[in-house]
């Protein structure tokens, strides 16, 4: 198959390359990091050792892997969507709607299967996103930082809902929960659902040039004969599904899905069909370090992942934003 | 001074006041009037310096919709404390408190807020949206980074910083309170003194300079004003993000000028207003429990949102 | 031929565009002309189905445009919108790729390759091939945009004032390869222009509006009279001729 960027790959494919050569060593790194120690001389030999790993470790780093990935897709999908540098699902209000049909959920039904939780709160999102998308069509696009700005205005508003909800309803703690990323519950069971966050990100790689061609805009799109609508409503359904996943087995994880895209994009550009696999593999190798920082720095007691990732991200988000007059 | 509309504010707020402490009296009526006086006195405290440091935010931002907490004033204060709590450990900050804590917290804050907000004012200055922005993401920062540094805690000292996060009108800390209110007259009388020069200083550096005001010493001392008011409000209470934007908003509306010397005090009688008439409804009336501040954000916010799809922000 | 009859846009009350009724020919050069707020972008843009007219009928060789299908239209017409303001870094080349997804959605063959070529090299974008959108000048990004639809390769293009951004010389040739286009291709090509002199002195026909009505239409050489363009523009236009090529003078 011969692609748009039939003429040169060589530099997105040396991206790849370097992911996944960074990526190998840390999720090995991952398997043997942990409360208990795992001695790699014995390990094959030593059923105890064994089961660590099956239950414990090796569903934690994949569950990092993969919500790393998935986030970082859904952030930059939400980017050429709005067309706008700046967002993702934690400034579009999308990961505060879900919560809010997560919350939802658990006071009127609290015995509901996860799964039925996750569609309420995909559902939840998915409206909440969507509010968003108008409220954004009310700014001109060339407003580069409002539109971010009242996102994040706008995601503060509905947590406001939430928390209120929740303290009426006595479930503070739960939103605490939701609020803080974090993988230490992850046991082999508890993570499957990121799976499906996982395939959804695949699914996106297919509409890669959708997206791509959506990121010129509405006219740009019609014109090449894109269904603009069907793509808007694709990218939003994706974006809602994988937060809502990621919020319901490990927490809100903010500034994955802003700083990784930015940073690729820098390297490489927009053309999510060179650039996607980069996306998802510097997210999931992002997230990974500060997991495994986490469980490092304050050993044998843990940091989530969500807040190591959230102070590095804060900075690299500074440093896009001042940096961007200077940069041109 | 006798502007009509200051003086029905302020029987407004007398009379919110008197509801608020007389409403419902019963039992041994003497030490419940002890406990709401010293709410009240808070309520009044954080109510008025919540409004007067968002109006000075906006003079010498030169714009309506900041407020310092949207920039990350609050969210410094927070890290402060539990950075304090942290390096010295439970046991020393606890030594440290009542009056000579609040004077430390208070002397750290100032010169950090200066350093950050100096910087980023000035590298920010002609972009409004880009100001907010990054004090937006500063504040997330600092959030972080307080609870980061709750992780790294002992539980002993979580609890004690814990008890601090949330904003609460009911547990007030008294020696806090009555520095607060020293500090408080202290800015007062700063303003009484100099709200005239405000008045240029709003209309911008460039012109305010030409017409000789020595603007960069006055928007230094402006901005230490502004770090000792969200100090006081947020040590009583926690913080409330959109409070301000609340009162300069109705201030604004309601007194139609520019002049400091009515602005300031209707924003902060209507502060204040907000905060007893809001917690009186909410005590007595309503029966529900430290939830006033989560009200406040959420009209705060619809604010926020109604004015820039308006176009009041571009 | 694009054929249209009736057309009406905006409110009753305050329209836009009101009965609009012209005949655009196919294998020409048409420019829209006429002052500013007469309804030349928003006749462009509901033709180009950006928008969807209030009444009337649009028709394009004979297909409906209003009733047809959006992968279909984009073999039929390219269109370059005024305002081009991208967001997203994306690559000179692959824009111009993207100008044969509706020929190819996305998988590239030889021939969609030479398209990509012929059109970067016919609109001088060969130095900028490798340059983000976002790296570019307004009129480097105006041409690349343009190559984007002429690589579309279809009957119809539709340019909404494409020399804004331009130099003298870029203005030139661009005009140069629209009729290049039209005569030695058998392309209709549909521009807003602004500038009276490249109008009639490059197209064949000319569709003049005023307040949201056709003022005027047909050849260039029978429709655009002194007379008529005075009182198309309340200004003084005087047609010269010098050196067997036609001007409007209208400076002083």
């Amino acid at each position: 198959m011969a692609d748009l960027a039939a003429p040169n790959t060589a530099a997105p494919r040396r991206w790849l390359l370097l992911a996944a050569v960074l990526l190998v060593p840390l999720a090995l790194f991952s398997l043997l990091v942990g409360a208990g120690p795992l001695p790699l001389d014995t390990l094959l030999s030593d059923p105890q050792a064994l089961r660590v790993l099956a239950v414990s470790r090796i569903p934690r780093t994949a569950a990092v892997l993969l919500t790393g990935a998935a986030m970082a897709v859904a952030g930059v999908i939400m980017q050429l969507l709005v067309r706008n540098r700046f967002v993702e699902p934690g400034t579009t209000g999308t990961s505060e709607a879900a919560m809010l049909g997560l919350l939802a959920v658990t006071l009127l039904a609290p015995g509901a299967p996860i799964l039925v939780k996750m569609l309420a709160a995909a559902g939840a999102a998915l409206a909440g996103t969507g509010v968003f998308m108008l409220l954004a069509r009310c700014i001109p696009p060339h407003q580069v930082l409002l539109i971010p700005l009242s996102g994040l205005v706008y995601g503060g508003l509905l947590m406001a809902v939430a928390t209120f909800i929740a303290i009426e309803g006595g479930l503070l703690q739960y939103l605490g929960v939701w609020m803080s990323g974090e993988f230490s519950g992850i046991l082999a069971g508890r993570y499957e659902l990121l799976w499906l966050a996982g395939g959804l990100a695949l699914l996106a790689y297919f509409a890669a040039d959708q997206f791509t061609i959506a990121g010129l805009g509405r006219d740009v799109s019609l014109n090449l004969g894109l269904r603009y609508g069907q793509v808007l409503g694709f990218g939003i359904i994706t974006v809602s599904l994988v937060s809502s996943l990621v919020i319901v087995t490990v927490g809100m994880l903010p500034f994955i899905g802003l700083v990784v895209p930015n940073l690729v994009s820098r390297l490489m550009g927009d053309n999510l069909r060179e650039s996607l696999p980069v996306v998802a593999a510097a997210g999931a190798g992002l997230l990974l370090v500060c997991d495994i920082l986490g469980r490092l720095l304050r050993y044998p007691y843990e940091i989530p992942a969500g807040t190591v990732f959230g102070i590095f991200g804060a900075a690299v988000f500074l440093y896009l934003l001042l940096g961007r007059r200077a940069g041109g | 001074m006798a502007d009509r509309r200051l003086i029905v504010l302020g029987c407004l707020l007398a009379a919110a006041a008197a509801l608020f402490l007389f409403w419902g009296l019963r039992g041994p009526t003497a030490y419940i009037l002890e406990l709401r006086l010293v709410k009240l006195a808070a309520l009044l405290a954080v109510g008025a310096s919540a409004g007067v440091a968002t109006v000075l935010f906006q003079t010498i931002s030169q714009n309506r919709i900041l407020t310092p907490s949207i920039m990350g004033f609050d969210a410094l204060f927070l890290l402060l404390q539990t950075g304090l709590v942290a390096g010295l450990g439970a046991a020393g900050a606890s030594r440290i408190s009542g009056l000579p804590g609040f004077a430390l917290e208070t002397t750290v804050m100032l010169g950090a807020a200066l350093v950050l907000f100096t910087s980023l004012l000035s590298r920010t200055r002609h972009d409004i949206q880009l100001m907010v922005l990054a004090g937006v993401v500063l504040g997330v920062m600092f959030r972080t980074l307080t609870a980061f540094l709750q992780r790294l805690m002992e539980p002993s000292e979580f609890t004690m910083v814990e008890a601090r996060m949330f904003a609460q009108f009911s547990g007030i800390d008294r020696s806090a309170l009555m520095a607060g209110l020293g500090l408080m007259a202290l800015a007062a009388l700063w303003l009484v003194r100099h709200h005239r020069v405000l008045d240029v200083a709003a209309l911008g550096r460039t012109p305010a300079r030409s017409l000789g005001v020595a603007y960069d010493g006055l928007q230094l001392r402006v901005l230490c004003l502004i770090a000792a008011l969200v100090s006081v409000a947020t040590a009583l209470v926690g913080p409330l993000a959109f409070l301000g934007l609340l009162v300069t908003s109705l201030a604004h509306s309601l007194m139609q000028s520019h002049r400091h010397a009515l602005l300031l005090p209707a924003a902060a009688l209507i502060g204040a207003l907000i905060l007893v008439a809001g917690q009186t409804v909410f005590e007595r009336l309503l029966h529900l429990q430290s939830t006033l501040a989560v009200v406040i954000e959420f009209c705060g916010g619809l604010l926020f949102l109604v004015l820039l799809v308006r176009g009041k922000i571009r | 031929m694009i054929d249209i009859s009736g057309l009406s846009y905006g409110p009753a009350a305050n329209p836009i565009l009101q009965n609009v009724s012209a005949e655009i020919p196919a294998g020409r050069v048409t420019a829209l002309i006429g002052p500013n707020g007469a309804g030349k972008s928003t006749l462009l843009k509901l033709i180009a189905r950006q928008m969807t007219p209030a009444g009337g009928s649009i028709r394009m060789d004979g297909l409906d445009l209003v009733q047809a299908v959006p992968a279909v239209l984009a073999r039929k017409m390219a269109v370059v919108a005024q305002h081009l303001s991208v967001a997203s870094r994306v690559r000179v080349r692959d824009l111009v790729g993207f100008g044969r997804w509706p020929h190819s959605a996305g998988r590239l063959g030889p021939a969609d390759h030479a398209a990509i070529a012929n059109a970067v090299e016919l609109f001088d974008l060969g130095g900028l091939q490798e340059r983000f959108l976002d790296e570019l000048s307004g009129g480097q990004r105006q041409r690349a945009f343009i190559a984007m639809a002429y690589a579309q390769d279809t009957d119809w293009l539709l340019l909404d004032e494409p020399l804004n951004n331009l130099d003298l010389n870029h203005a030139r040739n661009l005009m140069a390869q629209l009729r290049h286009l039209a005569e030695a291709q058998g392309k209709g090509i549909v521009i807003v222009v602004h500038d009276l002199n490249y109008a009639i002195s490059w197209s064949d026909h000319v569709v003049a509006l005023r307040d949201g009505q056709v003022a005027f239409q047909g050849p260039v050489a029978e429709a655009a009279t002194a007379e008529r363009l005075s009182a198309l523009y309340q200004t003084p236009v005087a047609i010269t001729r010098l050196e067997g090529q036609v001007f409007a003078q209208y400076h002083r």
